[in-house]
């Protein structure tokens, strides 16, 4: 029988994985609106 | 080959962390007022900022108190373990690695301050990167065990928010900004002493050398009235500057008298002389600690009011 614990283990493992995943995607996206926010700036500067 | 029994003990291991164990280390009830505080210096603020790049500003303020708030969990959880406040955070308890917290920490700092120097500007990030060491590091590691003035030194990282704030919507560092820095300065030492006195057990139980544990009690209640009566006129201060309104000014006037009132109370109590003043809850105090209980509860209530008129006043058009 499998312990619990780690397979428990291994879907925190999972959530976690997605949640990094997510929070990169995220940074992708921030990055690239304060290029656009601050290109659109100095084109209208 | 041998079979090992079915009913033999198997080897436990160690439950994982939760997301909001890593959103514990983030420390998120100081997370708030940061925010509060960081937004209003940015609000009052004459600079002109495009309105996302004033989220993206207050956002990484508050990701670099987060990083703070989880260096020093990572760097007290022994601390930590030993007082009742602090004992169920996640790496006192055992849910969160110290170095798993740490790295955490670190990641989120690097990350907030290359954000905030990539988006608003450099200045701003050079005061948040300033903040998230000088409390991670310097009040931490450096000042919390050696001096009983900890909190009064160790305040400033608690007082940069609104001059960070400033610094990202107007480029410099204004009168006023320092004005908002030198208020939270002031008022965290008899905010913080007023806690301790009810919970200076646990402090000395830990040792560290907060105020009613190195001076004592009746030390720490002078202070926490001097400090007030230093506090009540500064807070005043910025009406004249042009900062505060008149809105600002009522809650400034009153809210310094009724503070000084609480102080008088505090100074005039027996709070701290007896251990184990403190019940289970943040506010549930025995009787002769009422006092500094309601300092204390008052003193969030008073900083909040403050920042909230300057906030109403600079945030709305008309009605400073």
């Amino acid at each position: 029988m499998s312990d619990p614990n780690q397979s428990e283990a291994h879907k925190a493992r999972s959530r976690r994985n997605v949640a990094l995943g997510g929070a990169l995607a995220l940074f992708v996206i921030l990055v690239f609106l304060v290029t656009v926010v601050r290109l659109a700036q100095n084109v209208a500067g | 080959m041998p079979q090992a029994p079915v009913d033999a003990p198997v080897a436990k291991t160690k439950p994982p962390a939760l997301p909001q164990d890593y959103f514990q280390l983030l420390k998120p009830r100081v997370m708030s007022l940061v925010i509060f505080t960081a937004l209003t210096g940015l609000v009052a603020a004459p600079g002109e900022i495009h309105w996302f790049l004033a989220a993206v500003a207050v956002f990484c303020v508050a990701v670099g108190a987060g990083a703070a708030g989880a260096l020093n969990m990572a760097i007290e959880g022994e601390t930590d373990a030993l007082m009742r406040r602090t004992r169920g955070r996640p790496v006192a308890a055992g849910r969160v690695a110290k170095g798993d917290a740490f790295a955490f920490g670190v990641i989120l700092a690097a990350f907030a301050v290359m954000l905030m120097g990539m988006a608003v500007n450099w200045l701003a990030a050079g005061l948040l990167a300033f903040t998230v060491v000088y409390y991670a590091w310097f009040y931490t590691v450096l000042l919390k065990r050696s001096t009983p003035q900890n909190i009064v030194i160790g305040g400033a990282a608690g007082a940069l928010p609104p001059v960070i704030g400033w610094a990202a919507a107007d480029g410099s560092l204004a009168l006023n900004a320092w004005l908002m820095f030198a208020i939270i300065f002031v008022w965290t030492p008899p905010h913080s002493w007023a806690l301790a006195l009810y919970t200076s057990d646990d402090y000395a139980k830990a040792g560290i050398p907060m105020m009613p544990v190195a001076k004592g009690p009746k030390s720490t209640r002078l202070q926490i009235f001097l400090y007030s009566l230093v506090l009540a006129p500064l807070a005043v201060v910025p009406v004249f500057t042009g900062l505060g309104g008149w809105l600002y000014g009522v809650i400034a006037v009153c809210g310094g008298l009724a503070f000084v009132g609480l102080a008088w109370r505090v100074y005039r109590s027996r709070a701290g002389e007896k251990p184990g003043e403190r019940e289970e809850g943040l506010y549930d105090v025995k009787a002769e600690a009422k006092t500094a209980r309601d300092l204390f509860a008052f003193s969030i209530l008073y900083l909040f009011a403050l920042f909230a008129a300057l906030l109403v006043e600079h945030g709305i058009p008309g009605a400073a």
